[in-house]
């Protein structure tokens, strides 16, 4: 069985595209488009890799990034996140908070397989 | 700095370059007018003032008005010209000839003049456009869906053209999907183009309830004849009426609540009671209050909203610094997005509930501008003894006539537009150039 990434992304095309090109590299795809209970779905899905955005309902993807870094558990989990924001100070605020790899929307399929693939293997 | 001529005393150099333009000797015109031509060689070198007879001769000798001779009609010009130089004093423009330039070359001096005038008005549209960029939550939530979608489109349409094997129930899917997010796409793209061109055209369509409501009442002077006592309308009658410009349920509602309020101000306080309460207590609106027996607040809500010439603006905020209310006054600039200048009475106010507060309250701006502020804070409890009191400060504004002299409290409309270049209350940078430091704090 492959590597598991869990996609948290409220837009249901987006998480579409993403899952197929992910699954056809061999990932085994979980999604999920809540912020409030994302931190929840991560404990119980335990990602090799999480896909993370920051505009989600309920909770914003910093929040999350916050408390998920705060787990001894979940604190080494690499997570790319991605912003339709691409202004330095939100890099900044991600990088802050201990994400792994950053993308700004929209972006190529081939970036989002690259950065996944990177950022697993520093995992 | 030097002494600045004065437009009228350069009368002579404009006998000179009219009498020069027209191909005439001195002695010539000197003769037809009875005087000699030494006489008016002191004359056209301003070395003799001319008035009167003289100049009215002179006019007519030359074919023109006397104004245009004496410079009366360039006061105006002289004061944009003035003011063009002190917003670029690195130019080293010579402020003490700008007279002389107005005088010798009238067209060009107009010309920087109109340019002058042109640049302050479109630095005024850039701060609007700026302002509502910049705060405007619709425009970031706008934004977000743009660019999602396009994220979906972009990726499925990659998944379908980088060829490989694909399911046939997946290419449909994705086709579908891009078909979606295009109109989607189309949707927001439409969304947003009419938020910024509403920028621009004042009387465009209106974004949030809030802006309708201010363009309800801006468009009636803030004030309703038939809510007078004795008046011919109710309120959701007026509401009804103005449908069109009331386009949301929230705009309405909030329509009925503001002339609600006006209908209880107008029956507490009609009109011809406060113009002889005004006229008795000298304009002293604390003691207008006090003889009528009404709060503070009403006077001064019903001080600006009386139907008179707009020399009154009017600001009403809530506990929370939030502006409910902008009757504009010209010079007095309100923000129609982010927050106010902290300098304003009004806050002062806010933090001194029951206590009045009048300030003369000196805004950027060429000429000097002063106006009287007069603000109380109030509290409401609707929810009873154990609820949490409701806070609302009023200001009202007085556009003092006349220049004025300088005073000590200065003030802007708030800090993204505001030109004052060290302002201890500063809270972010201004995208305005900056006033000359002559006017800073």
């Amino acid at each position: 069985m492959g590597m598991r990434v869990l996609l948290v992304e409220d837009e249901p095309n987006i998480v579409e595209a993403m899952g197929f090109i992910l699954s056809r590299d061999g990932w085994s795809v979980a999604t999920h488009a809540n912020g409030e209970t994302a931190l929840e779905e991560i404990r119980r899905v335990a990602p090799d890799v999480l896909v993370l955005d920051v505009m989600l309902p309920g909770r914003s993807g910093y929040d999350i990034l916050r408390d998920l870094r705060a787990e001894p558990a979940l604190a080494a989990l690499p997570v790319l996140m991605l912003t339709a924001r691409g202004q330095e100070k939100d890099r900044a605020l991600a990088e802050e908070l201990g994400v792994t790899g950053f993308m700004t929307k929209p972006f190529a399929n081939d970036d989002l397989r690259a950065a996944v693939n990177r950022i697993a293997a520093r995992g | 700095m030097k002494n600045q001529p004065s437009a009228r005393s350069l009368t002579g150099t404009r006998i000179r370059e009219r009498r020069l333009g027209q191909g005439r000797k001195q002695a010539d015109l000197a003769r037809e007018v009875g005087i000699s031509p030494a006489y008016l060689n002191l004359i056209e070198h301003n070395k003799r003032p001319v008035a009167g007879k003289l100049l009215l001769d002179i006019a007519r000798a030359l074919g023109v008005e006397s104004g245009e001779l004496s410079g009366s009609g360039d006061v105006a010009l002289f004061g944009l010209l003035s003011a063009a130089a002190s917003r670029f004093a690195e130019t080293g423009a010579e402020l003490d000839r700008a007279g002389e330039l107005a005088g010798r070359f009238p067209g060009w001096a107009a010309l920087i003049a109109a340019q002058h005038q042109r640049i302050r008005a479109l630095e005024r549209l850039t701060a609007t456009l700026s302002d509502r960029l910049g705060h405007d939550p619709q425009l970031a939530a706008s934004l977000h869906e743009v660019l999602s979608t396009v994220t979906a489109i972009r990726s499925a349409v990659s998944i379908l053209s980088e060829g490989g094997e694909i399911d046939p129930e997946w290419q449909a899917r994705f086709l579908r999907n891009v078909a979606e997010d295009t109109a989607r796409l189309s949707e927001a793209a439409q969304g947003l183009a009419g938020f910024l061109e509403a920028g621009e055209a004042e009387a465009g369509e209106h974004l949030s309830p809030q802006e309708e409501l201010s363009a309800f009442l801006a468009a009636r002077n803030h004030f309703f004849a038939p809510l007078e006592p004795g008046g011919w309308a109710g309120v959701e009658a007026i509401v009804a009426g103005a449908k069109d410009e009331l386009a949301s349920a929230a705009a309405r509602e909030l329509a009925r609540a503001w002339l609600t309020r006006y209908r209880e101000d107008a029956e507490s306080l009609p009109l011809p009671r406060f113009a002889g309460l005004w006229q008795e207590v000298g304009g002293d609106l604390v003691r207008l209050a006090e003889r009528a027996g009404q709060s503070l607040g009403r006077v001064l809500r019903r001080a600006a909203c009386s139907g008179g010439p707009t020399r009154r603006g009017l600001v009403i905020c809530d506990g929370s610094g939030t502006l409910t209310t902008r009757r504009e006054l010209p010079g007095f600039p309100v923000p129609r997005f982010g927050a106010a200048c902290p300098r304003w009475p009004l806050f002062q106010a806010l933090v001194q509930p029951g206590r009045p507060i009048r300030a003369r309250v000196e805004m950027p701006g060429e000429p000097r501008q002063i106006f009287t502020c007069t603000a109380i804070a109030e509290a409401r409890w609707p929810e009873g003894i154990d609820g949490l009191p409701i806070y609302e400060a009023t200001m009202l504004i007085e556009a003092e006539p006349g220049a004025g002299e300088a005073v000590p409290l200065t003030a802007g409309p708030g800090c993204r537009i505001c030109p004052r270049p060290a302002c201890p209350a500063r809270r972010e940078a201004s995208i305005l150039a900056e006033e000359p430091s002559e006017g800073a704090l």
